[in-house]
């Protein structure tokens, strides 16, 4: 239910930030819907425009119909017949006149899958590397894994990609193209398309969770019931693993799960530099274009996720923490 | 030893990267399989071959309008659609001017006007059919017209001349609300190869506007409206085998598409694909890799790429071409000083176009325009009315004009540029520069570029409200003649309350009366000498202040063939001829 009423709250804010502003500060309707006629916008054409997509009703009533059609779906004329757009209906593009929820629906794999990939990517090394260096610390290893996360966390993402594109498509070209292929089409192909994708991702994000995890990892390491573990004569890894580790993990996976739910609306630029068309880039376009329905959309899908994995964390803190169970 | 090692490891690997990012594969010994020189594509066919078979492969930074025919007022779009749509008359596939030529493709032969240029008659090619063979019919082509110009709830992204142009078209409700068996009067359709049109005004231009892809047949039973776009039917040698909206689409032969109905298209690859929203860079990158064999939009590499392209053996691999359009500065004649004449000569005499040019990115980005018809444009006439030495501008000159009109010291004015446009808004900071230097200090002031027209420069009262003087403006022709290029910008009758193209506000009768009596006229060659007549009126007026022909810098990948730049699309490659080694 609180779900549902955060979702209700985000649609009223992006719909108030996009509708309700630009009215406010003195935009017409005609204005609005003359961005949508294309070149050539001439008085009937914008009257037209307006009155197909509603521009001509009051806001509140363009809200209350968006959410109706998300719930109910509705009926829309962009052609010959009325067609009907059903639950959960988004509506349809200002720009181009065509269902927004399709539109969603081809491109949500894609953010998915390179979230997916990345994150166990930067899960794994991050992790692994952060409790290396604090069972290490002050060696060479933590200092080089530190060096590198400090890189990683440094660099912006548009130059790592574009160091990779350079160097493994273009100039040793093991990557012919960097393509999106659906994982139920080919499952290796799914992975060997979007590696390079994935590493420049999971290395910013690897970086993180390296210092993340290492600074947790020290912390608990010190703590008294691990001295009282080892007293016991516990082997070193049990140690590590059963109790340094599943304490230390508690942050990481509150922290994971926000930046999961994050990163699967918002991987703007990775997607825009190895041009995969993923829901980020898909809101980076519509903003340009003002195509509200769309960008109602993607805040919507980008906000489910984020509260979705929220859920997730919840559900995972009883498995790893005892104290959080429900009895 | 170890820390250094890696240290080298690392800088090698950095070294590596950052060469390939700035040579890109500018080392390729190979030279284009006969890839020709540098500009070798503005006047010839680079690496003719009548070789079927391959894909053509396209690449675009953006997305399209719309692949709608019916729907798309985009310059690639139309030389694109030809692959799938034909039109009743189209551009000869040709190299240099030849490319101007209009020729007929759907019809047998170009229109039959009546003596007074109102009515145009065409007749249909027989044996042309759609992809799933049923044959193309007059009424299919009525159609099309009459869903791309009057239904503009659905459609609304292509132009509306013959909206403009029909008797009755103000009139008429489009095929979505008047579902009478009729439609359109004022297009006939005595016999399923006949189509007769009927203007409201004289329009010898009528077999350009027929070039328009509103002009591909749409049969009616198959029309969704905006979503047609997903499965649009093809009358042309390619039909859709896939199309994902704003990713790209894959075309393969159109079984029944007969060569015999079509002499203008070789159709020699067997695919053609085209993806969209591509990184630029990758764009640039895959062209100069030979990964794709074209960059859809046509409009040339990007900045960041042009060193790498204009040095070593790539430079011969590149052609710049004339974009078809004008970068000028709109002076308004409703907001003051510049209804004052001579305020506006000050500007004309006393701006160094030179120093425009080269902060635009000089020679690659165009050559500095001193007429507002571009040269790449049926009408163009070479003259300079406000000639100064190497275009650096007469501050002499600029002086006494400032003096006539009644501001001898000069005058403080507002300059406008499309903030996301980088080169107009590096032009508008050379303007300001040039002009500060005769005493017209300009304050600039940046608006997004899509809600330029909608909102601020296109709306007349909010320019005169904002005391917006000056308004940087680009411009190409929605056909290449010099009524396609000037109607919507210079004829009074193109100031609209918001969204209009004539930001100078110019309404001059003798301008206005020009253009009416050249479109009237039948006789080629008078109508010609017209628009270059027209021009100068324009800067006779000097409301409009030219600054450069902008240039397309296009690069041919090697397995590209058939290459050759077209000048009825803004200079961009004609997509009708190229084919693929691969």
């Amino acid at each position: 239910m609180g779900a549902v009423l955060l979702l209700l709250v985000v649609s009223a804010v992006t719909f108030a930030i996009f509708f309700l502003v630009p009215r406010l500060g003195g935009q017409t309707a005609d204005q609005l819907a003359t961005q949508y006629v294309g070149k050539d916008a001439n008085p009937e054409s914008v009257a037209a425009i307006k009155k197909n997509l509603g521009l001509d009703q009051p806001v509140y009533e363009q809200y209350w119909n968006f959410i109706k059609g998300l719930v109910a779906g509705a009926d829309y004329r962009f052609g010959p017949d009325a067609t009907h757009c059903s639950a959960p209906c988004f509506g349809y593009s200002f720009k181009s006149h065509i269902e927004v929820w399709p539109q969603l629906e081809q491109r949500i794999p894609v953010s998915f899958s390179l979230a997916v990939g990345a994150a166990v990517i930067w899960l794994v090394s991050g992790v692994t590397t952060g409790v290396i260096s604090a069972l290490r610390k002050g060696k060479p290893i933590d200092r080089i894994s530190m060096f590198i996360a400090l890189a990683g966390v440094s660099l912006p993402i548009f130059f790592t990609g574009q160091i990779l594109l350079a160097l493994f498509v273009y100039e040793i070209p093991i990557w012919d193209s960097i393509d999106y292929v659906p994982f139920t089409e080919n499952p290796a192909e799914w992975a060997w398309h979007l590696m390079l994708p994935w590493i420049s991702l999971a290395f910013l994000f690897s970086a993180l969770y390296a210092r993340l995890t290492r600074a947790g990892m020290l912390e608990t390491m010190n703590e008294d019931y691990i001295r009282t573990a080892r007293a016991k004569g516990l082997k070193e890894t049990t140690v590590v693993t059963k109790h340094g580790l599943r304490s230390a993990l508690t942050p990481i996976v509150t922290i994971f799960g926000m930046d999961f739910g994050t990163l699967v609306g918002t991987a703007v630029l990775t997607e825009t530099v190895f041009s995969l068309q993923g829901i980020g880039a898909y809101s980076v376009q519509a903003i340009k274009d003002n195509d509200l329905p769309i960008v109602m959309g993607v805040t919507l899908v980008a906000a489910f996720f984020i509260v979705f994995c929220n859920l997730i964390v919840d559900l995972v803190y009883a498995a790893i923490d005892p104290r959080v169970r429900y009895s | 030893m170890k820390t250094r090692r890696v240290t080298a490891g690392v800088a090698s690997v950095l070294a590596l990267s950052l060469g390939a990012a700035a040579c890109g594969g500018g080392g390729d010994d190979n030279d284009g399989g006969g890839n020709g020189k540098k500009d070798a594509a503005l006047n010839s066919i680079v690496n003719a071959s009548d070789k079927k078979g391959g894909t053509v492969t396209y690449e675009h930074s953006d997305v399209p309008d719309s692949l709608d025919p019916g729907n798309t007022y985009y310059g690639w779009v139309q030389n694109f659609s030809r692959l799938y749509g034909r039109t009743l008359t189209t551009f000869k596939p040709a190299a240099g001017k030849e490319g101007l030529e209009v020729v007929p493709d759907l019809a047998e032969s170009l229109g039959k006007s009546s003596p007074d240029a109102k009515t145009w008659t065409y007749k249909l090619r027989a044996g042309v059919k759609f992809q799933d063979g049923t044959p193309v019919t007059s009424k299919d082509v009525k159609y099309a017209i009459e869903r791309s110009n009057f239904a503009p709830e659905a459609l609304s992204n292509g132009p509306t001349y013959f909206k403009a142009y029909l008797e009755g078209g103000d009139k008429y409700q489009g095929p979505y609300k008047d579902k009478s068996a009729d439609g359109i009067k004022s297009i006939e359709t005595p016999d399923d190869r006949t189509i007769v049109f009927k203007l409201k005004q004289p329009f010898a231009d009528f077999d350009y506007l027929a070039t328009f892809s509103q002009t591909a047949p749409v049969p009616k039973a198959k029309d969704t409206g905006a979503k047609y776009v997903q499965a649009i039917q093809s009358s042309g040698p390619y039909q859709f085998q896939s199309y994902e909206e704003g990713r790209g689409a894959t075309l393969v032969r159109n079984k029944n598409w007969d060569p015999k109905t079509d002499p203008i298209r070789k159709a020699l690859p067997d695919k053609i694909s085209i993806k969209f929203k591509v990184n630029p860079v990758t764009v640039d990158n895959n062209l100069i890799s030979d990964k794709i064999t074209a960059d859809a939009a046509g409009t040339g590499v990007q900045p960041q790429t042009q060193p790498k392209v204009l040095r070593g053996k790539l430079a011969g691999q590149t052609d710049s071409s004339y974009a078809g359009a004008t970068q000028y500065i709109a002076l308004n004649v409703n907001v003051k000083p510049f209804d004052n004449e001579h305020c506006r000569k000050a500007v004309q005499w006393g701006l160094d176009k030179q120093s425009v040019l080269d902060a635009m990115g000089g020679s690659p980005k165009g050559d500095v325009a001193t007429t507002l018809l571009p040269p790449s444009v049926n009408g163009y006439t070479k003259f300079d009315t406000y000639a100064t030495d190497g275009h650096k501008g007469d501050a002499a000159k600029a002086k006494a004009e400032l003096k006539a009109c009644g501001q001898p010291n000069g005058f403080n004015t507002i300059l406008t540029a499309r903030s996301d446009r980088p080169a107009e808004v590096a032009a508008a900071t050379a303007v300001q520069a040039s002009l500060k230097k005769i005493g017209i200090n300009i304050e600039i002031k940046q608006f997004p570029s899509g809600k330029y027209f909608s909102n601020f420069a296109g709306v007349p009262s909010y320019v005169h409200e904002n005391k917006l003087g000056m308004l940087s403006m680009a411009w190409g022709a929605d056909w290449p003649t010099g009524y396609g290029f000037l109607d919507q910008i210079v004829n009074g009758a193109a100031i609209k309350p918001s969204g209009g193209n004539n930001l100078m506000e110019l309404d001059d009768p003798k301008i206005n009366k020009a253009l009416t009596d050249a479109i009237a006229n039948t006789d080629d060659a008078a109508r010609t000498k017209a628009w270059g007549d027209i021009d100068k009126m324009v800067l006779d007026n000097a409301s409009v202040v030219p600054l450069i022909y902008r240039k397309n810098l296009l690069l041919r990948p090697t397995s590209a063939n058939n290459v050759t730049v077209t000048q009825a699309y803004l200079g961009m490659y004609d997509y009708l001829l190229m084919s693929s080694s691969k």
